[in-house]
């Protein structure tokens, strides 16, 4: 029985992943894209319930709850890790109940039956089901499909919020913005205004692969947001986590842009996927000091749901008052702690 | 209001399509029955009859040489005392209805030389007979405002109801030719004269963002300078280094290039030697005219250099003819002298006390700052002088960075300060507690135009409820209106965003990409409710108070 090199293997990959969070992000910006961690989190966390030993459901919740702890230590900016161990929890969770054949709890509607919600919290998952195993890899699999088409289905609703000769602006490099961007100029001529948000300047790549598809571009400095914003009709971004209030940690400057898109009462429309909500409310921010001046650094700012419109994510579009809601359909509120 | 300009762009009209000095006859007629019946002319025949008047005014000095002062001089208690007659008749009617008494009063003296030029008028004039007509009217003009400087008791009635017609009249004004780039008329025009004065024209450079194609852009790699012959026989040298300081952004700031602007035309009057048969006062201004449009190409001038040109062309054109040379430099540079003083230097400290006097830096406080504001720092290194306790966050954006050169200042003298970027803002302003701004330029409707940026830290700021105080001289106000920062702008060199970071370039080949423009822009305009106060050597003042101020300005000269 291959155990041991199964074993040896898997702790192998595990420890390859937490060495590359760490690097990936160490202030210059993620190596790779979100949605790139999302599936290799959840590819490494299917590797694990197929390998790792363990004989029921709360077993195996809690080795993946082990490592996750440790994917989360080694990278807490990189929030997408954390979301998608919460995700594989449910989805046992849930596999789990339906193994036992109780009715599908999952979904507490009202305030009552959370309340009284005793009954799934009381069971320690103790119990021993065989298929269990094969039920929560399909799922997971289920789980990694959706993954690889978000970006194309938030692509796809481009046509439905961009019209003829608007003026759009974004800020910094998103790639689902650009892929939502690129869709609607398969089909509408408009033009892109790109803030560089120093000091990475991420915002430069962003403009020439726009421009390469044949849009329109212009990239302005990050002082010369609020000069231009009162000939932008739309302000579409990306962002790095959508918080459990509806509000955002983005890049450095989206708050600067969402206040002026307020005043001038321009519609700010954020592009996200599912697998960036996150039950955290705090923001985060890193601070590098030099010598005799302070020099501050921050990576990502904090946007307040108010200045937001709307939300376009792979299922559709929500107001941020409804991510709560969301919320509660794809995590499990134990799970938040992990 | 609305009526009287519709009056009077209906009487343009009538006029222009007349030719001038055909009028004499008809218009006379015209007259007498006013006269005779006595009945207060409409609005429009008021607005003919001064037209009317001004002409023949104009037709009866061209005859005058303009070599014989003394007839002028002799004229002068002639047309001074037309208009002091009928002042001295009930001066409480406003100057609406005094225009009627007083042209009938110089109507039978002007009409037969009108009668007389009539049929001399008839044929078109040359270039050259206009030009002299337009310099004796200036001369008569001149000579008669120094008459009227003796005669202080009846002036005072005719001076005063003058101001507030001034704000009446039709706007008659001319757009300048850095917002009209789009309009190739305009450009032709730009090069004649520029040729005509023997300076090269500046091309722009590069793919311009549509919503600006009305400004210049110019590249840095290309300055005017190399385009000019050695040795430079039209501009003098201090100018030609100046202009070169403009374009490669080594003297930046506007009181930088003000100060820098005067000692330069300092430089050029202690030079300046006048030509035989010429005076000094015209030929002077003339000399300076391909000097700024050197330095207009080399950098758009900005609004305070505006002004300051203004008040030298001022003071040369009222030396008195009769003044020597050597008296007349060194009276105009004292004149620059006191104006870099007052202007620029006391009205530095007067702001400085009034802004620590009147504790707008307490101990304890947090205060913001963004770029580099001469006077802002000035302000900060006096208020820490005066030892009061506070630290300092600077605010920098790309591609000037500013910031660093006030940090460096700032630290040099020991205060404290932070240092970030201006995304970062609203991540820092929980801690501020003041932000003090600098000022290129306060507009006439309240508007607060400075560096790109500016208006986004009033923005976040008032987000955050800090108070935003900006600090300004008044030789920076300008009576120009603007609502948004497009109209009227200034394009830097878009090369300027290019950068490296980790080891790729990915806007090093824009210029081949059809689609993709840069914009790198140098000022915005912050409305006046984002701002709470502003710190001027007259005082404290909202934004708003600007054209009051600017019209105090005005009737003080």
């Amino acid at each position: 029985m291959p155990g041991p090199y199964k074993e040896t293997d898997l702790t192998e990959r595990v420890e390859a992943f937490l060495s590359d969070l760490k690097r990936g992000g160490t202030g210059a910006g993620p190596l790779r894209g979100s949605a790139e961690t999302a599936r290799e989190t959840t590819a490494l966390l299917r590797k694990i319930t197929a390998q790792a030993r363990w004989g029921s459901a709360g077993d195996l919740m809690e080795i993946i709850r082990k490592e996750g702890r440790r994917m989360t230590a080694a990278q807490p900016s990189e929030t997408t890790v954390g979301n998608m161990i919460r995700r594989v929890l449910k989805i046992i969770r849930e596999e789990y109940a339906r193994s036992r054949g109780s009715s599908e709890e999952a979904d507490q509607e009202s305030l009552h039956k959370l309340l009284t919600s005793g009954g799934l919290s009381e069971e320690n998952f103790r119990q021993h089901f065989p298929p269990l195993k094969a039920n929560v890899i399909e799922a997971i699999n289920e789980l990694l499909t959706e993954l690889e088409g978000t970006t194309d289905n938030i692509a796809m609703q481009a046509l439905e919020h961009i019209h003829s000769n608007e003026v759009i602006m974004t800020i910094g490099r998103s790639r689902t913005v650009e892929a939502f961007l690129k869709d609607a100029a398969r089909k509408r001529k408009f033009h892109v205004i790109v803030a560089e948000c120093a000091p990475f300047c991420q915002g430069h790549e962003m403009a020439t692969n726009l421009s390469k598809a044949g849009i329109e571009t212009t990239v302005i400095t990050d002082a010369a947001i609020f000069a231009v914003m009162s000939r932008v009709n739309k302000v579409i971004i990306g962002t790095q986590t959508v918080l459990a209030n509806g509000g955002l940690r983005a890049i450095n400057g989206t708050h600067t842009l969402a206040l002026a898109a307020k005043h001038h009462s321009t519609p700010l429309i954020v592009c996200a996927p599912m697998f960036k909500l996150s039950p955290q409310v705090r923001d985060y921010s890193k601070v590098r000091i030099l010598s005799k001046v302070n020099v501050h650094c921050p990576v990502f700012d904090y946007v307040p749901p108010e200045l937001i419109t709307l939300f376009i994510s792979n299922i559709g579009g929500h107001a941020p008052s409804y991510i709560y809601r969301l919320m509660s359909e794809l995590y499990h509120p134990e799970d938040h702690e992990l | 209001m609305l009526d009287l300009l519709t009056l009077a762009s209906r009487a343009c009209k009538r006029y222009s399509c007349r030719r001038h000095g055909e009028y004499g006859p008809g218009r006379k007629d015209e007259i007498e029955r006013a006269k005779s019946e006595g009945k207060d002319l409409t609005k429009e025949e008021k607005q003919r009859l001064r037209k009317e008047k001004k002409q023949q005014k104009k037709s009866k000095e061209k005859k005058d040489d303009k070599a014989s002062q003394e007839n002028e001089k002799e004229k002068k208690p002639v047309t001074s005392a037309a208009p002091a007659a009928p002042a001295s008749q009930p001066p409480t009617k406003p100057t609406m209805q005094k225009a009627p008494s007083a042209v009938p009063a110089t109507a039978p003296v002007s009409v037969p030389a009108s009668e007389a030029s009539g049929p001399a008028d008839k044929p078109a004039k040359t270039k050259a007979e206009l030009k002299a007509e337009r310099r004796a009217r200036q001369e008569a003009e001149r000579a008669s405002k120094q008459s009227k400087k003796g005669e202080t008791g009846q002036q005072a009635t005719t001076s005063k109801p003058k101001a507030p017609p001034s704000d009446l009249q039709p706007v008659v004004k001319r757009l300048p030719e850095h917002i009209q780039v789009d309009n190739p008329d305009v450009l032709k025009k730009l090069a004649k004269k520029l040729e005509r004065q023997q300076i090269p024209l500046r091309l722009d450079y590069g793919y311009k963002v549509s919503l600006f194609s009305h400004l210049h852009q110019y590249s840095r790699k290309a300055p005017l300078t190399q385009q000019l012959s050695i040795p430079s026989t039209v501009i003098h040298p201090a100018i030609v280094r100046l202009g070169l300081q403009y374009s490669h952004g080594i003297v930046a700031g506007s009181n930088a290039r003000s100060v820098a602007l005067l000692h330069a035309f300092k430089q050029v009057i202690r030079d300046y030697t006048t030509p035989p048969n010429e005076e000094l006062s015209r030929d002077l201004v003339n000399k300076l005219k391909p000097y700024i449009s050197f330095l207009n190409q080399c950098r758009p001038l900005s609004a305070s250099m505006g002004n300051a040109i203004k008040y030298i062309k001022k003071e040369i054109s009222n030396i008195p003819s009769n003044c020597k040379e050597e008296e007349a430099k060194s009276k105009l540079l004292n004149d620059i002298e006191s104006y870099i003083n007052e202007k620029i230097i006391l009205a530095g400290v007067a702001i400085a006390k009034c802004a620590i006097e009147k504790q707008k830096i307490s101990d304890g406080d947090v205060i913001l700052v963004y770029g580099c504001s001469s006077l802002v720092n000035h302000i900060l290194c006096e208020a820490f002088e005066k030892s009061r306790k506070f630290r300092v966050i600077v605010v920098d954006s790309r591609p000037r960075l500013e910031g660093k050169e006030a940090l460096r200042r700032l630290v040099q003298k020991g205060i404290s300060c932070t240092y970030v970027l201006i995304s970062a803002v609203s991540y820092i302003l929980p801690e501020v507690s003041k932000v003090f701004l600098g000022a290129h330029a306060l507009l006439a409707n309240g508007y607060v135009m400075s560096r790109v940026g500016t208006s986004q830290i009033a923005l976040v700021a008032k987000a955050f409820n800090v108070p935003v105080l900006v600090c300004c001289e008044t030789y920076k106000f300008c009576d120009r209106v603007q609502t948004d920062s497009f109209v009227s702008n200034e394009l830097d060199d878009p090369d300027d965003l290019i950068v490296t970071r980790k080891g790729t370039t990915p806007l090093e080949g824009w210029q081949n990409e059809s689609s993709l423009g840069l914009l790198n822009l140098v000022y915005d305009v912050t409305p006046p409710d984002f701002v709470d106060l502003v710190i001027t050597e007259l005082g404290m003042i909202p934004c708003t108070s600007v054209p009051v101020v600017l019209r105090v300005k005005n009737v003080d000269q």
